[in-house]
């Protein structure tokens, strides 16, 4: 090891960040170098006395609560509506503020418990993908997989082959969505799996599809005749409606025949 | 009304990121040389930590803020070019083309440095040309390993050991001219 090499290796050394087998050999160097050995000495001793000295500054406390007020904050509790407010509410008719209110409310929650649901049904969707747990009953024969659902459900899961249409079905399987045992019939187009789900709804009128997106995947819902249905997958949101489209149509054209 | 897991990841970011605001303000101020510069520099690299915390992977988080203020003080030292300020990354040779001080011609009786207060000693440091003052507060002041050194500056563990070396010879050169014309 020459001088240039020791002078720069022997700051490793003393900051201990050498293996053994350098340290050996940087000290080695110095044992027999009395240029390198002062060096050695002279960056110890400014080492020591650097450490001595408070070289550190401190983030000023308005730093800090700056810092701090810009992070996302609990919600304050809400504010007490105040009396005069409570007392208009009377003045407009209390039945009248009452309906608005909880007419916002209904509206609010409804949207809020869809957002979950649909979250809910997303992670099925995955848990579907990465468990290897696709399908409980494997077959492309909706005879067969209709009434395997049979006992399993408190619905009956419309189960259409729509191989002809381009989506080939390749079995069902029982999931938990909200909390409840839930259908779904999994389909495939090409290597993209598609889910639908399934389940019962105290609505029966017709709502019709919409498309939603939650971490990349698509999500079509629709209700019909008191089942809410849920078709995910990673295939494009036009593919995804085109399923749908033919998956109704042939729905109706069962009932109808 | 900021939803439950914002709420969540601010109080991980707060748990994770605040205990180091002072090591973080420590390397502005040397950076800056400016009380209030160093201010905005760090609430600026919390807010964009907070924003890139989701992609946050770890270990380390000090150097991790390191990087980060590094980034938003090498735009400060953009704003500032006009002003004749250079960045960090801009002068690799800063040293050798324009050496503040003679490398001792190295009587190397070890001097026995005095102790001094730390103003004159921050103030030697301040002077330090970049990038090796940056490598020196990182090891010296914030302890920093070389690794995790090499980490924040993003360059290899060689050049943090040999911008170590400089820093360090030209700060004890720097402060024996200082005492000799104390003396």
């Amino acid at each position: 090891m020459n001088c240039d090499e020791a002078k720069i290796l022997l700051h490793a050394l003393l900051d201990n960040e050498l293996d053994a087998g350098h340290a050996r050999e940087v000290e080695a160097h110095i044992a027999k170098c009395p240029d390198c050995a002062a060096e050695l000495a002279a960056q110890r001793e400014m080492q020591r006395v650097l450490a001595d000295t408070s070289l550190r500054y401190t983030a000023p406390a308005s730093l800090r609560s700056k810092i701090e007020a810009s992070l996302p904050q609990p919600q304050l509790q809400r504010q007490q509506p105040s009396r005069r407010s409570v007392l208009r509410g009377f003045a407009m008719g209390s039945a009248v503020s009452a309906l608005a209110a909880s007419g916002v409310v209904a509206v609010v929650l409804r949207q809020d418990d869809q957002q979950r649901v649909l979250s809910e049904v997303v992670s099925a969707h995955l848990r579907s993908l990465q468990a290897g747990h696709l399908i409980d009953v494997v077959s492309t024969d909706q005879h067969t997989v209709k009434p395997w659902f049979n006992g399993k459900l408190d619905v009956a899961p419309p189960v259409i082959d729509l191989t002809a249409q381009g989506f080939t079905l390749v079995g069902g399987r029982l999931d938990y969505v909200d909390a409840r045992a839930i259908g779904a019939v999994v389909y495939k187009r090409r290597q993209h799996v598609i889910n639908l789900f399934v389940a019962q709804t105290a609505s029966t009128e017709h709502r019709p599809p919409k498309t939603q997106t939650m971490q990349g995947f698509n999500c079509r819902r629709w209700g019909e005749r008191g089942l809410n249905f849920w078709a995910v997958s990673d295939i494009g949101g036009d593919e995804l409606a085109e399923f749908v489209d033919k998956f109704e149509a042939a729905m109706k054209a069962n009932v109808e025949g | 009304m900021p939803a439950n897991d914002d709420l969540l990841k601010a109080q991980r970011f707060r748990e994770a990121a605040l205990p180091y605001l002072d090591d973080v303000y420590t390397l502005a101020r040397y950076l800056l040389r400016d009380a209030s510069d160093a201010e905005d520099a760090v609430q600026e690299c919390y807010l964009r930590a907070l924003k890139h915390f989701d992609s946050y992977r770890g270990p380390a988080m000090k150097p991790w803020l390191f990087a980060i203020l590094r980034n938003v003080c090498n735009a400060e030292y953009a704003r500032r070019a006009h002003r004749q300020h250079s960045a960090l990354e801009d002068m690799p040779g800063a040293a050798e083309q324009t050496p503040m001080w003679q490398e001792g011609d190295a009587t190397p009786e070890t001097e026995v440095l005095r102790s001094r207060d730390a103003g004159v000693i921050r103030k030697l440091i301040d002077a330090l040309a970049e990038p090796f003052k940056e490598t020196f507060v990182l090891r010296e002041i914030n302890n920093l390993s070389y690794r995790e050194i090499a980490a924040a500056a993003g360059v290899p563990v060689g050049t943090v050991m040999s911008r170590l070396a400089r820093a360090r010879a030209m700060l004890r050169a720097a402060w024996t001219a200082e005492e000799e014309q104390a003396r």
